[in-house]
């Protein structure tokens, strides 16, 4: 019997017919996968730049398991970084800088690592102010909404249990307050702080605890949430802009294959080439200069990463106010820490995750929608979010004030005041602002569609009236107007958006191609310099 | 839902038919799916272009400097120097060269597929209709049925007995699981209330030496740990302790400030004030000494020295709690008793 040739060109094709046979999968690949097609626009790529970063997380995270200890016990430093020499500290604080320092590689990775970190809660950040001022929340989607909610505050978790794992001053002091907030809550504050800390801070379980929940508990729920949001973008199809041909019933775009995971794949690789970029060029939490955790020491500005510091500004502009209670003989206390770490996280927290509830209760709109909303079209959201970015940024830049003051030699007291003033003044400024914008730019396109484009051709009536011309966007109706309908999309406001300019010829050095009408019939006299087409 | 001319084709479409090209299937799979390829045409009316070759020599190119800085990086991974050593040397450089390395590589291998991606596949516009809201009445229907069928299979409704005995079964089932989480809780009766010092523990400095009056000059502070094993360490997390010597007007100033719980906490122009911010728990370790106020760098919280460690800016509500101090006969620093009230954050049952 002859065997038969093995011939690469028809493998994938026997491959392919091998798993058919068994799974016959043939036309759900095709209509799930090949045959779906996806809306184009810049914004919807930034929920994946929070995924590739995750994934860079995964990736860099297992390799630092590799060589983290996670255990408080004290030894004496004998690794290579001289300054640290003879020190006593805690194992893991030693680990941690036997991975920057004594393994090859370890640091580049180490700090890839936190760099993902950051760029995965700002991508969500982002990705989810996008998906709030475009109201991409609307029903269908409200759990999806939900889900993209909790992965912030899982992130935020995740991010705080590593930033405390090296154990080095910056992150001990940060434990420290994490266990002063456990504290400050009434009646079970003590015993959530001593169950957690497995006794009086810092104990000695701590930093095992915390890393089963950075490696493996919450990463795990997050991996979870983020396979159920992708699921159901899957699922509901991707929202789109409105735009010609496109109604709340279809959807228009590009089939995912070839390329719209080609776009997807490139952003990938884009995103882990500048996690590493950032990882070997900008050095983050040099943790050797900190120094091991020690009860007693700290130094001036010691911030969180950035998405905590909005937490910490809150906490520095709580006034001392402090809630005494006096029950059976003993005195009771609600201590001020407990309002901006634990109540206000709680109330950004319901309102956060219930807002797409909230809203359609209030503009009773309760109907399925699958076209994004420019956020000029609803004022009152984009003045809620704009709202609701100023709080934030007063936090933060609160979270950072005595650096501020440092750096520009304004007194502390004063900043912190200033923060006090401003989360009660800058918050309904901005909704103000913002609102009266909207409806200024939804005037504006009112009036555009009526009128046409401004031309900034300028022309004076025999009367000696100076007037602008205007260019129509359409022909005028039977009365003479041209009022065209607002469709929800860009309304052309620049000559050039309507074909007042010419193409860009292409070609870095010399043009790739030559203009079609380029060739002279008869031989060219001497040439003009070419203007931009004014006569 | 799509033209009438796919219309027309759809019911005689014959995919073995050998007139048809691979396109003419694509374009039916795409319309049994619900997807109409409404725009498709190549990015180059000639292939061949000079402008395409443009491109497709531009993605090479990205592809050569993804080879090469690949190459660079493994090169740089294993004959770079790159162990620990002082001073201004190669190996500094061993982090930045792998970062730049590997990232450009990874980054040139998006710019190649983005490329790609935008510049050679052809144009493209789908539309697919969505299928959403409820599913059909009938299917709803069929749905509802099968799940109370299975209700009624198991006859919950007729056999009350059953219905208790599962509640009452497996309501212990459902806490007995969460059980095991109460191996974490401890008794924290006392933990909170006390610290590592109590009257005659002697004041040590970080390095283990015993305090002296004069190892603080007056307007200076240190601070000073409870002089027992490991007195020092995390341990004793809540006991640093911050010794100050005033000068001799603010010394003057305190005592007459002081409250009857700090009376006689005071030796001569020294206090010690738990270093432990009463708000949050950092280190209250920044000493302004013309103004004799502590600030606290976590949350700016200040207290002020002369009166009682008062709090007198920023979200802290208490004292600092004062240790009280003497001086025992061999001329050392030692401790009265343990702080009068709690050190550190508040908490609810804080006497």
């Amino acid at each position: 019997m002859k065997r038969p040739k093995f011939n690469p060109k028809e493998a994938p094709g026997q491959v392919a017919d091998w798993t058919d046979q068994r799974l016959g999968m043939a036309g759900s690949i095709r209509r799930q996968l090949l045959n779906k097609v996806f809306p184009d626009h810049w914004s919807f790529m930034l929920g994946e730049i929070a995924l590739y970063s995750f994934i860079m997380l995964l990736l860099t995270g297992t390799f630092l398991a590799f060589f983290y200890t996670p255990s408080s016990t004290e030894v004496v430093y004998h690794g290579s970084y001289v300054p640290l020499q003879g020190i006593k500290m805690s194992q893991a604080y030693a680990s941690s800088l036997n991975l920057s320092f004594d393994v090859r590689g370890g640091l580049i990775l180490r700090q890839i690592h936190h760099w993902s970190a950051l760029l995965f809660m700002a991508s969500i950040v982002v990705h989810m102010l996008r998906i709030f001022f475009t109201g991409a929340f609307r029903r269908p989607r409200e759990v999806n909404w939900m889900i993209g909610f909790l992965l912030f505050w899982l992130g935020f978790l995740e991010g705080f249990a590593g930033y405390s794992l090296p154990d080095d001053a910056l992150s001990g002091t940060g434990l420290r307050i994490a266990d002063a907030i456990m504290l400050s809550i009434p009646v079970v504050g003590t015993w959530v702080s001593f169950s957690i800390f497995g006794g009086e801070f810092p104990g000695d379980v701590i930093l095992q605890r915390l890393y089963i929940a950075h490696v493996f508990l919450v990463p795990g729920i997050i991996l979870a949430l983020v396979a159920v949001h992708v699921l159901l973008v899957f699922k509901l199809k991707h929202t789109q802009w409105a735009g010609p041909g496109r109604t709340e019933h279809n959807v228009v775009g590009h089939r995912m294959f070839p390329g719209f995971a080609a776009k997807g794949a490139g952003m990938s690789m884009v995103v882990f080439g500048l996690l590493a970029l950032l990882g070997g060029l900008i050095q983050i939490n040099p943790i050797w200069l900190f120094g091991p955790y020690k009860a007693a020491v700290v130094s001036s500005a010691s911030q969180p990463d950035w998405y905590v510091m909005f937490l910490d500004g809150s906490t520095r502009l709580m006034p001392p106010w402090e809630i005494r209670i006096h029950l059976f003989g003993h005195g009771y206390t609600v201590p001020p820490l407990f309002w901006p770490t634990v109540v206000l996280p709680g109330i950004l927290t319901m309102v956060g995750l219930l807002y797409p509830f909230l809203e359609q209760r209030f503009l009773k709109d309760k109907a399925h929608h699958n076209l994004l909303q420019r956020p000029r079209d609803v004022p009152l959201r984009a003045g809620l979010g704009a709202m609701a970015v100023a709080f934030w940024l007063v936090l933060t830049i609160s979270g950072g004030n005595d650096v501020l003051a440092q750096k520009f030699d304004i007194s502390l007291n004063a900043m912190t005041w200033a923060g006090r003033i401003g989360i009660l003044i800058v918050p309904p400024l901005a909704y103000y602002v913002v609102y009266r914008l909207c409806l200024g730019l939804q005037q504006h396109d009112r009036e555009v569609l009526a009128h046409g484009v401004e031309t900034g051709i300028i022309k004076r009536l025999p009367n000696g009236q100076f007037i602008e011309v205007h260019q129509p966007l359409g022909p005028p109706d039977e009365h003479g107007h041209t009022e065209l309908p607002y469709r929800g999309w860009v309304v052309p406001k620049k000559m050039n958006r309507i074909g007042a300019i010419g193409p860009a010829v292409k070609g870095f050095f010399v043009p790739v191609e030559k203009p079609e009408e380029a060739a002279p019939v008869s031989p060219a006299p001497s040439r003009e310099e070419i203007t931009s087409g004014r006569d | 839902m799509s033209t009438p001319d796919t219309e027309r084709e759809a019911p005689e479409f014959d995919p073995d038919d050998p007139k048809l090209t691979r396109f003419d299937l694509v374009r039916e799979a795409a319309r049994r799916d619900g997807v109409e390829i409404v725009h498709y045409e190549p990015r180059f009316t000639q292939p061949g272009s000079k402008e395409e070759k443009r491109v497709v020599r531009f993605i090479a190119l990205c592809f050569a400097i993804v080879g090469l800085t690949a190459l660079a990086f493994i090169v740089a991974y294993v004959a770079w120097p790159w162990q620990y050593k002082g001073g201004a040397n190669l190996n500094k450089w061993y982090t930045p060269v792998l970062g730049a390395t590997l990232g450009l590589s990874l980054l040139f291998i998006g710019i190649a597929i983005v490329t790609w991606a935008k510049k050679l596949l052809p144009e493209e516009v789908s539309v697919q209709e969505r299928h959403e809201g409820a599913s059909p009445d009938d299917e709803r229907k069929l749905t509802v049925a099968t799940t109370l069928n299975v209700v009624d299979e198991l006859g919950i409704k007729r056999r009350p007995l059953l219905k208790g005995a599962i509640a009452l079964g497996l309501a212990p089932v459902g806490v007995a699981a969460i059980m095991p989480l109460g191996g974490l809780i401890k008794d924290h009766r006392s933990d909170l209330i006390h610290t590592a010092w109590k009257k005659g523990v002697r004041l040590m400095h970080d390095d283990g030496t015993l305090v002296r009056p004069e190892d603080v000059s007056a307007g200076g502070q240190i601070t000073v740990f409870p002089a027992i094993p490991e007195g020092n360490s995390n341990k004793y997390a809540d006991s640093p302790t911050l010794l100050i010597h005033l000068r001799e007007d603010d010394a003057a100033k305190t005592r007459a400030n002081a409250l009857p719980i700090n009376k006689g906490a005071q030796w001569q122009n020294y206090v010690a004030y738990s270093k432990i911010c009463t708000h949050a728990g950092c280190p209250a370790s920044l000493y302004e000494q013309q103004t004799n106020r502590l600030l606290c760098p976590c949350h700016q919280s200040q207290f002020d020295i002369l009166n009682n460690a008062r709090p007198i800016f920023g979200p802290a509500t208490r004292r600092l709690p004062q240790l009280p101090i003497t001086v025992d006969g061999d001329g050392y620093f030692v401790a009265t008793s343990d702080y009068k009230v709690p050190i550190g954050p508040g908490f609810w049952e804080r006497p």
